[in-house]
């Protein structure tokens, strides 16, 4: 016996009347599993109300949550990488990438912009790790090297989000000569005492963490992240060991003299105008 | 004794040769002929086997234990006048790294290098050739110490990659990497580095931001091993050959792609077949490099220097 009987057969509703559930009506927090409505995960800078669970983001988040009034002018957008020594793994690179700038609407894994944050100048250049695994090849570097060039020309700061794996397999040397070339572009910044803020977000490794995003004036990190050269299971193999709770995070990493300070993101855009305003003063 | 596949065919010769030199010592039996043709014959297989390298085979030669270390290339340079200098102030001395003051020809030279050990417990000793965050920093000061007294500085670039342990991560090998690459960008006196060996990633980078950058004929300078490249993109150790073959790591291409300044040639067989003038070799390199840099002015030297790792790229406008 049924508790409930049909009284009319087939489905009654009218199409008119149907309603669709929007994708990604929720956000199911990867760490504590809380699950929350996408709308208000947005808002609260995509960070879990709950743990504070940092949702990895890209530029286009980056750039919303920290220009003022989500104005800024990007440059060299167009930038597109070569393939210096037609390479070919298990796919062809000119292949991958244009399978991934369709996939992505992105060029590379990094744009550039200039803006105003709290009112402040600045140059932001911000990493993409979907666009493959947010590694430096030829157009990150560039792009960087030109953003030092805007600083230059215009006298404004440098903040450089970074989140990478680290240098690009598919252009080898030329992407480790990009840890050189960042690095040396680097120094022209300073010589004209402009000053760089580095933040390191979840995941920094590699050849960006040998190069560019340990040297700012300041190095900043999101909570949580993984920061380190070797990723974890390199170091775990070469140590044979477990990794100890809380190795290569942020946290470990200020404890260990790295970082300046780590910022929580619902925080991030004040701090960064305060930042810049000792700087100006 | 040959360690390598590729070498063997010549294993047999030198038995041959040698058994024919038995037979002439007793003195029976002239064979001087026979001689003169094995040793031709060995001259020949030599060439034929080292003008046709594979990048794989090249990358075997760059790890051959018998190869010569930076340590050996320093004392021969400068005549054993070599003094090292230990320690980073700071955590610990890192013998992977070895550095110190040598004079060439009466031009006092600041030598910094990666060092391999020549046996088991050597390699250990010497972790292999890979420095922690210790040794790139001892290297940073000692190189500062040669900016302070206006001497030039020299590396010798042979390594499998920085060390990837615990502590190094502790310690911040990313920053001690980094570190180094902004630092000796703008380090006023000139800088020269050869790799002799194995040039691996950042780690080698580490001490790699030369005026002149020369590798070796039979050295590799990549982004990753070729090992670690197929176990990333094919996910398995099989394909190394081919990886070497993609990440065009040798001195050639290199210097093709614009990379690197120059190749400096090796003795047929490798360095390891004739140390003494691949030293030699090395050091009417340096002779030849050094004077250039140092009339210089410093101010333009540093520009260029920085120049030249900044057009390094290969893009479109879209």
């Amino acid at each position: 016996m049924s508790w409930f009987k049909r009284i009319k057969e087939g489905i009654t509703t009218s199409t008119k009347e149907k309603k669709e559930t929007p994708e990604g009506l929720w956000y199911k927090c990867p760490s504590c599993k809380n699950i929350q409505p996408s709308k208000e995960h947005a808002d609260n800078y995509y960070v879990c109300q709950k743990c504070s669970y940092h949702e990895r983001i890209g530029s286009h988040e980056y750039f919303e949550i920290l220009f003022d009034n989500n104005e800024f002018t990007e440059f060299n957008s167009k930038l597109i990488s070569g393939d210096p020594l037609h390479f070919t793994d298990t796919k062809k690179y000119t292949d991958r990438l244009t399978d991934t700038i369709r996939k992505t609407q992105l060029n590379d894994a990094i744009r550039t912009a200039y803006g105003k944050v709290g009112g402040h100048d600045i140059v932001i250049c911000c990493m993409d790790f979907e666009f493959i695994g947010g590694s430096m090849g030829s157009v990150v570097g560039e792009k960087i090297s030109r953003a030092i060039d805007v600083c230059l020309e215009k006298k404004f700061p440098l903040m450089i989000i970074s989140k990478s794996g680290g240098a690009r397999m598919m252009e080898a040397a030329f992407s480790l000569m990009q840890m050189a070339k960042t690095s040396a572009k680097l120094t022209l910044l300073a010589e004209a005492k402009l000053p760089y803020i580095s933040l390191l977000t979840d995941p920094t490794t590699g050849g960006v963490t040998a190069s560019y995003a340990m040297l700012g004036d300041l190095n900043i990190a999101e909570p949580g992240s993984l920061i380190a050269f070797a990723g974890p299971r390199v170091v775990k193999e070469t140590i044979g060991k477990d990794l100890p709770k809380g190795f290569q995070t942020a946290e470990f990493v200020l404890e260990h003299g790295f970082l300046d300070l780590i910022i929580h993101r619902n925080e991030l855009k004040a701090k960064l105008s305060q930042l810049l305003e000792f700087f100006e003063n | 004794m040959s360690h390598l596949d590729f070498e063997k065919p010549l294993d047999e010769l030198k038995d041959q040769l040698e058994k024919a030199k038995q037979i002439a010592e007793k003195g029976k039996v002239d064979v001087s002929g026979l001689i003169m043709e094995i040793e031709k014959k060995i001259e020949d297989t030599r060439k034929n086997i080292f003008s046709n390298l594979t990048a794989w085979q090249k990358v075997q030669l760059s790890r051959h234990p018998d190869r010569p270390y930076s340590l050996d290339y320093i004392k021969a340079i400068t005549n054993n006048t070599f003094i090292e200098m230990f320690g980073d102030r700071n955590v610990k001395d890192d013998k992977a790294m070895i550095g110190g003051f040598g004079m060439v020809d009466g031009q006092t030279i600041m030598f910094i290098g990666q060092q391999k050990g020549n046996n088991t417990k050597m390699r250990q000793y010497r972790n292999f050739g890979m420095p922690n965050p210790e040794g790139y920093r001892k290297a940073l000061r000692l190189m500062k110490l040669a900016e302070k007294f206006n001497k030039p500085v020299i590396t010798f670039i042979d390594t499998p990659g920085a060390f990837p342990g615990l502590e190094a991560e502790e310690r911040g090998q990313g920053e001690a990497i980094a570190r180094n690459l902004y630092e000796m960008s703008i380090l006023k006196v000139p800088v020269i580095c050869f790799i002799i060996g194995e040039g691996a990633s950042g780690g080698a980078l580490g001490i790699g931001i030369g005026d002149k950058v020369m590798m070796l004929e039979n050295t590799w300078y990549s982004v990753i091993s070729p090992e670690s490249c197929s176990s990333i993109l094919w996910r398995n150790w099989d394909n190394k050959e081919k990886a070497a073959e993609a990440l065009k790591l040798t001195a050639t291409d290199m210097q093709d792609l614009k990379l690197v300044d120059g190749i400096v040639k090796e003795p047929l067989g490798g360095a390891h077949s004739n140390p003494d003038k691949m030293f030699q070799t090395v050091k009417s390199e340096i002779k030849k490099l050094l004077p250039k840099l140092l009339e210089m002015d410093p101010k333009i030297r540093v520009e260029k220097r920085i120049e030249k790792f900044c057009s390094m790229g290969v893009y479109t406008e879209g």
